[in-house]
């Protein structure tokens, strides 16, 4: 070794000889080197040790402390075996090559889509996405888009317990999506969207935690659930026909509003009417029965009299308003030959009256 | 040799001890595991536990395996189930080394690892899917379904009328049952090469486009029929509605005509009771007043009058005797 350096700086030598110490194109070592070698002229061996130390010391020293964001939490690692968890802040810790710090964010949801860009991830199945394509319990087709939110809740878990926990949370997630999906109607699928991410978040999570991945799901969102777009139309067609029912069952409520209290009012006329009717007539009744009785009673003090009287004045009532009256003698037993049904009536009267007075 | 050249050679003296403790140490990480060999042979327990671990240096190799959960994807493939639906089935696994001894000697490395989960685990799919219909693996429970829309206000008896469609799949495994069957299947197999298989889950399961076509045609009309059902019962429920205002209407009128009746005639028969109490004084004197009354409205002008001088009004007529 030593020797090598020697014939190295007379190379050096040479060339600065010849240069002049310009640093020209062949000149094989940048300037720094000079100023190394002079170290290595003046100090001799001594100086290396200097050298590598401070190099060194400067370069561990720059790795016994790290800040740890507020979001994260720092997992420590002596020679590999997990020693402690680093909170947020400034942190100390043994140089590279002892301890290694890895910062995992705890606090901050990641997102998962499955299926939400139908547009974008054309399957090998045609134009829907085929992470959202999912057979429903009844055997049906339904369009199924959801978005997992989680989060790292144990860092030491996340890092060590599964190798590539995205991919099994992703994969977990089709496969819980699918369990849950596969127990449930389509119409379920569609209508009840909340009650299948809740039971969805409950399953994924178990799973999760079973692999000890050191996840917490945050939410499970599921984004509009359908069926596959060449059987929409049909399933707006029972939309439709929903309301249709909803409609004619109105319509027929309608009817049946607008005849039946008219009918009920005319009900109560009816009765009233009745009601009347049964007043009127024990009124006028009870004012027949008082006006006999009076006139009875008037009548039984003088009962001939009276009775003659009343005769007698309805009979001056009525007879001035007959138009023919014949008087005939009482012997006359045939009054035939007189009667003249007629004009020839009038000739007579006229001349029985003048004759009768 | 002067003092410098001992210096040199105590700086080499270190520096190829820096190397032997340097090859002599290694680390295993806390997903990691190794195994040791010497020449090739392995020699000695597999270090499994996390730390700064030692070697004879140059002359035994490390071999590196994961200890954390690993994964398996299935190649999705075609697969009829008993039911001859062809379907896409995709399934992933779950799977770690536990025997790293075993593990190194027949299988080495990961990428043949998953060959060998890919030859057994997908055999073992296609055995259990292709013996049960397709909605023993679509299903996982026997969880009743609401197969139809059940809204409005008549969804109590539409529960009722639909009961046995609810109940059209009878579920004996589920999906979480004929997975386990799988894993159970390739499990011992892969035993042998220090290999747990932890799960099977199937991803995905879809129909086969010329499949799929179809089913969306059955789709469609079992909706056209939904459809139609709910027009039926629309026009079937208004024609109720309808019946029943007629008998509401008939039965309010005949009531009302019922009580008029009844209380015109209990009037008139009041009305009786008053004309007979009060008549029934004099019935004699009554039939005077009654025949005067009637004298006097039933005589008019072109009444034609025959008076006899035997009449009451007429007996002074011939004079006025005694």
């Amino acid at each position: 070794m030593n020797w090598d350096w020697e014939k190295l700086r007379e190379n050096q030598q040479k060339y600065e000889k010849n240069k002049g110490g310009s640093g020209g194109p062949g000149m094989p070592r940048p300037p720094q080197m000079d100023e190394i070698f002079n170290k290595f002229k003046r100090f001799k061996f001594p100086g290396i040790f200097i050298g590598i130390i401070v190099l060194l010391v400067l370069y561990l020293g720059s790795s016994t402390f790290f800040t740890v964001d507020r979001s994260e939490v720092g997992v420590v690692q002596r020679f590999g075996k997990f020693n402690r968890l680093a909170q947020p802040g400034l942190n100390f810790k043994l140089p590279t090559g002892i301890e290694k710090v890895t910062k995992v964010n705890v606090r901050t949801p990641e997102t998962e889509e499955f299926g939400v860009r139908a547009a974008d991830r054309a399957g090998a199945y045609g134009n829907a996405s085929e992470s959202s394509l999912m057979l429903t319990g009844d055997l049906n087709v339904g369009v199924v888009p959801w978005i997992v939110q989680y989060r790292r809740a144990d860092p030491r878990a996340y890092l060590f317990n599964v190798k590539d926990v995205t991919s099994l949370l992703r994969n977990m997630s089709e496969a819980t999506m699918r369990t849950i999906v596969g127990d449930r109607s389509i119409n379920e699928v569609i209508t009840e969207r909340a009650e299948i991410a809740q039971a969805a978040r409950e399953m994924l999570q178990a799973e999760l935690d079973n692999a000890k991945a050191g996840i917490a799901i945050v939410n499970i969102e599921m984004k509009r659930t359908n069926v596959p777009e060449p059987v929409q139309a049909s399933f707006n067609q029972v939309n439709q026909a929903i309301q249709e029912k909803e409609q004619t069952i109105y319509k027929a409520k309608e009817e049946y509003n607008k005849a039946v209290p008219l009918a009920r009012g005319e009900a109560q006329r009816m009765i009233k009417d009745a009601e009347g009717y049964a007043i009127d007539r024990v009124n006028r009744a009870q004012g027949d029965a008082a006006k006999f009785l009076a006139v009875f009673e008037a009548y039984d003090l003088a009962r001939d009299v009276t009775r003659k009287r009343m005769y007698l004045e309805t009979m001056g009532d009525v007879l001035p308003k007959i138009g023919a009256k014949y008087i005939i003698d009482a012997d006359q037993k045939n009054v035939l030959p007189l009667l003249n049904l007629g004009d020839g009536a009038s000739t007579l009267q006229d001349r029985y009256l003048q004759k009768g007075e | 040799m002067n003092a410098q050249q001992i210096k040199v050679l105590g700086v080499a003296v270190l520096v190829i001890l820096a190397v032997v403790v340097y090859d002599a140490a290694f680390i295993v990480d806390e997903t990691e595991q190794v195994v040791i060999t010497q020449f090739g042979r392995i020699t000695g327990e597999p270090v499994v536990e996390p730390g700064l671990n030692f070697k004879m240096p140059f002359i035994q190799k490390t071999n590196y395996f994961a200890k954390n959960l690993l994964e398996w994807d299935g190649s999705p493939g075609q697969i009829p189930t008993r039911d001859k639906t062809y379907i896409w089935v995709d399934t992933f696994a779950r799977w770690r080394i536990t025997d790293p001894l075993t593990y190194f000697q027949t299988v080495k490395d990961e990428f043949s690892a998953q060959k060998r989960l890919d030859d057994l685990i997908d055999p073992a799919t296609r055995n259990l899917i292709s013996s049960y219909p397709l909605a023993e693996i679509v299903r996982n429970t026997d969880r009743p379904m609401d197969t139809f829309e059940g809204f409005g206000a008549d969804t109590e008896a539409k529960m009722e009328e639909e009961a046995p469609r609810k109940v059209r799949y009878t579920v004996n495994l589920g999906r979480d049952e004929i997975t386990r069957r799988i894993v159970a299947q390739a499990k011992e197999k892969l035993e042998e090469f220090g290999i747990e298989l932890v799960d099977v889950k199937i991803k995905r399961i879809n129909y086969i486009d010329s499949v799929r076509r179809s089913v969306y045609d059955r789709m469609i009309a079992e909706r056209n029929q939904i459809a139609e059902k709910f027009r039926a019962e629309g026009r079937g429920e208004a024609s109720n509605i309808r019946g029943e205002k007629e008998k509401d209407l008939q039965e309010i009128k005949s009531e009302a005509y019922k009580v008029a009746q009844t209380t015109k005639g209990k009037a008139d028969a009041q009305a009786a009771g008053i004309y007979a109490d009060a008549y029934g004084k004099d019935p004699e004197f009554y039939a005077f007043l009654k025949t005067m009354d009637l004298y006097a409205q039933a005589l008019e002008k072109d009444s034609t009058l025959i008076l006899s001088t035997d009449s009451d009004v007429m007996q002074f007529m011939k004079g006025v005797a005694e």
